[in-house]
Formats: structure tokens, sequence, C-alpha cells
């Protein structure tokens, strides 16, 4: 029988530093929460918004796969590796830190604020090389189906990581249903709501609520409203 | 009260200097930082530390060495692997790891 996990928004942690306003759904700076530490090798999801003219300045990473998806503005990102991009809704970035990087990340709009989620998987690899990469996603391609945006394989759709993790976007219209398959034993998926009501089986989810379901082969995702939503699958042990 | 002594590990200077400022930010916790193994069992045999904190860049014979090392020197040595070079992880891994540890 699946088991499961309910993480409604208001219950997650929360700091608000002035310019970043950011919400912990896993243990993370200051929020500690012996209960919040992970779901299977997906550690961090932060919902960060940063104001505008303002963001990250150079801090370092090790032996992480980092990914970030704008959900509203661009950033800017410089790293060690002297790659300079911005990301802009509709892109996704990734980032193995590996044996060690620097970066950092700015809103460099003097109008408009940046929201955008920062997720952290662990990897299946230690002391990698650094490496980075973004693309740009066709949001056609999520419409009333899931896109995905993220795997373990080079050559796949979306962007990779070293972990058996793959990620899904989808917006959907209100009623419409599609069945997710996990594409490996022992994973689990962490559903987070972009926005608009899910029905993930019989668990109905709002807007920024988390759901984590596994030790199942598949699962039923209705929206109830029009939706966005974003599926991350991850291994349960690592 | 004592403070709590963490040994870091890490082979990358700048991110070990970073993650002995962070851990240090904490006044219970006081952080001593070494790149070498070689420095690190001299700390580990000369000073009592409380945890132990494995960063980025060690390599595998290093890390089953060197757990070794401090194992038969202090068995019941909590060794933490540190993941992601100083970040948002660090006080919520040495929290974990300090369950059931008492303070000074």
């Amino acid at each position: 029988m699946a088991q499961t996990i309910l993480h409604k928004a208001e219950t997650r942690g929360h700091a608000n530093h002035g310019w970043l306003n950011s919400y912990h759904s896993f243990s993370f700076a200051s929020y500690y929460n012996p209960e919040r530490m992970h779901f299977g090798a997906l550690r961090v999801l932060n919902d960060d918004t940063v104001d505008a003219g303002k963001g990250f300045g150079t801090h370092p990473h090790d032996n992480m796969e980092i990914i970030s998806i704008p959900l509203e503005g661009d950033l800017e990102h410089k790293d060690s590796m002297n790659n300079v991009a911005v990301i802009k809704n509709g892109d996704i970035q990734v980032m193995s830190a590996g044996t060690g990087i620097y970066h950092s990340e700015y809103n460099k709009d003097r109008e408009h604020r940046v929201k955008f989620l920062q997720i952290w998987v662990f990897p299946n690899k230690k002391n990698v090389e650094p490496r980075y990469d973004q693309i740009t996603l066709n949001a056609d391609d999520r419409h009333n189906k899931l896109q995905q945006i993220l795997s373990p394989n080079a050559g796949d759709e979306g962007v990779w990581i070293h972990q058996d993790a793959w990620f899904h976007l989808g917006k959907f219209d209100k009623g419409v249903n599609e069945d997710y398959q996990l594409k490996l034993k022992g994973n689990g998926v962490y559903v987070f709501v972009l926005n608009g009501d899910v029905k993930i089986n019989d668990q109905q989810l709002h807007t920024r609520d988390g759901y984590g379901i596994w030790e199942t082969d598949s699962f039923s995702i209705t929206a109830e409203t029009d939706a966005e939503f974003l599926l991350m699958e991850v291994p349960m042990e690592f | 009260m004592n403070k709590i002594q963490i040994l870091t590990i890490g082979r990358h200077p700048e991110i070990l200097q970073t993650v002995v400022r962070l851990v240090n930010n904490n006044p219970d916790w006081h952080c001593t930082g070494v790149i070498t193994d070689e420095e690190a069992m001299a700390a580990f045999t000369s000073q009592a530390f409380d945890l132990v904190l494995l960063g980025g860049g060690i390599e595998k014979q290093s890390e089953e060495r060197l757990c070794n090392v401090f194992k038969a020197h202090k068995p019941g040595i909590i060794i933490l692997q540190h993941y992601g070079g100083g970040s948002g992880l660090l006080s919520a891994e040495i929290y974990e790891g300090l369950c059931g540890v008492k303070l000074g």
C-alpha cells in the first residue's frame, strides 16, 4: 500500500530577510524541524522571492545537485566556472556542485521581483567535476500533459543530474486527469502544487501544498481547478 | 558551559573556511578546519572533539582511513557527511548529529 505524507503550504518554514522571502518545505538555514529533513534524496525545496535589485552574493556549494526553476522574473547567475547567464520564467537551471563551486544569483531588474524554486537533491556520486547547464522549456509541452524537465540521462528530455531522479511539470485545465507511472522501483514522488487545486489519488492539494507518495508504482493526478504542479521523483534510499 | 567541539575536514580551502565560519556563528559550537588527512589525525588525537564533519573532496580511501582512526581513538565519535558546502544544511546536519549529546 502506498505511503504518503502531506505538507500543507502554511506549515512550511518561513524566513523573511527583507530582500529575500523564503518558504522552506524542508529544514534549511535557521529553520530546523527534525520531522522535515528530506523526502528521500530530495533535501531542499525553497520557494524564494527576491526583491528588485537584490540577490545572493558569491557563496560556495559542494556535493549537491542544485536545480533552479524561475517562476517570475529574471535571475542572473555567475559562477567560478566562468558561466554568466540569465535564467527566466520557462527555463530550468542545473548545477552539479561536486568538488566545489562558487556562484552568485542576482535580480538585476530594478523594478520587478523574482520568484523561483530552489531544489537540492543529494547526488548518487560524490566529488564529481562541477557542471552547469540551463535550458528553455516549451510551455506548450506541459499543457494537459506531463513534461519531463529532468532525468538521470544526458540524452533524455530536460536537464540531467547525478541521481536517479525524474522531474515533470504539468499545467492542467480543470478536470484533466493523468496517471503517473514511477520510473524506478524504490523511488517516491514529491508533488508540489504551484497554483490551483490538484487531487493525487484521493488527496486534495491546494497552492504550494506538498505531498510525498512512495511504495507505489503509480498514482492518479486530477486537476480540480486549472492548476500547475511539479512532480519530483527521487530515490527514497540513497 | 563547554562548547561542542567540531572537527571539519574538506579539501577546498575556501569552502572549508566558509564552513568553519558558519559553524562558529553558533555560540555553542567551536569548529577546527583542516585540509589534509595528516592534519585531521593530528588534530583529532591531540584535542577532544565531539563531532567530525566530512566535507567535499575527500577520497573514499581517505574517508575510510580517517573514520577508522577516529573510531579507534574515540569510540562513539559522531561522524557526519556534510553536503552542500557551507550551505543552509550545515546547522540541521549538526543538530541531527548531536541528538543525544549533552552540552558541556
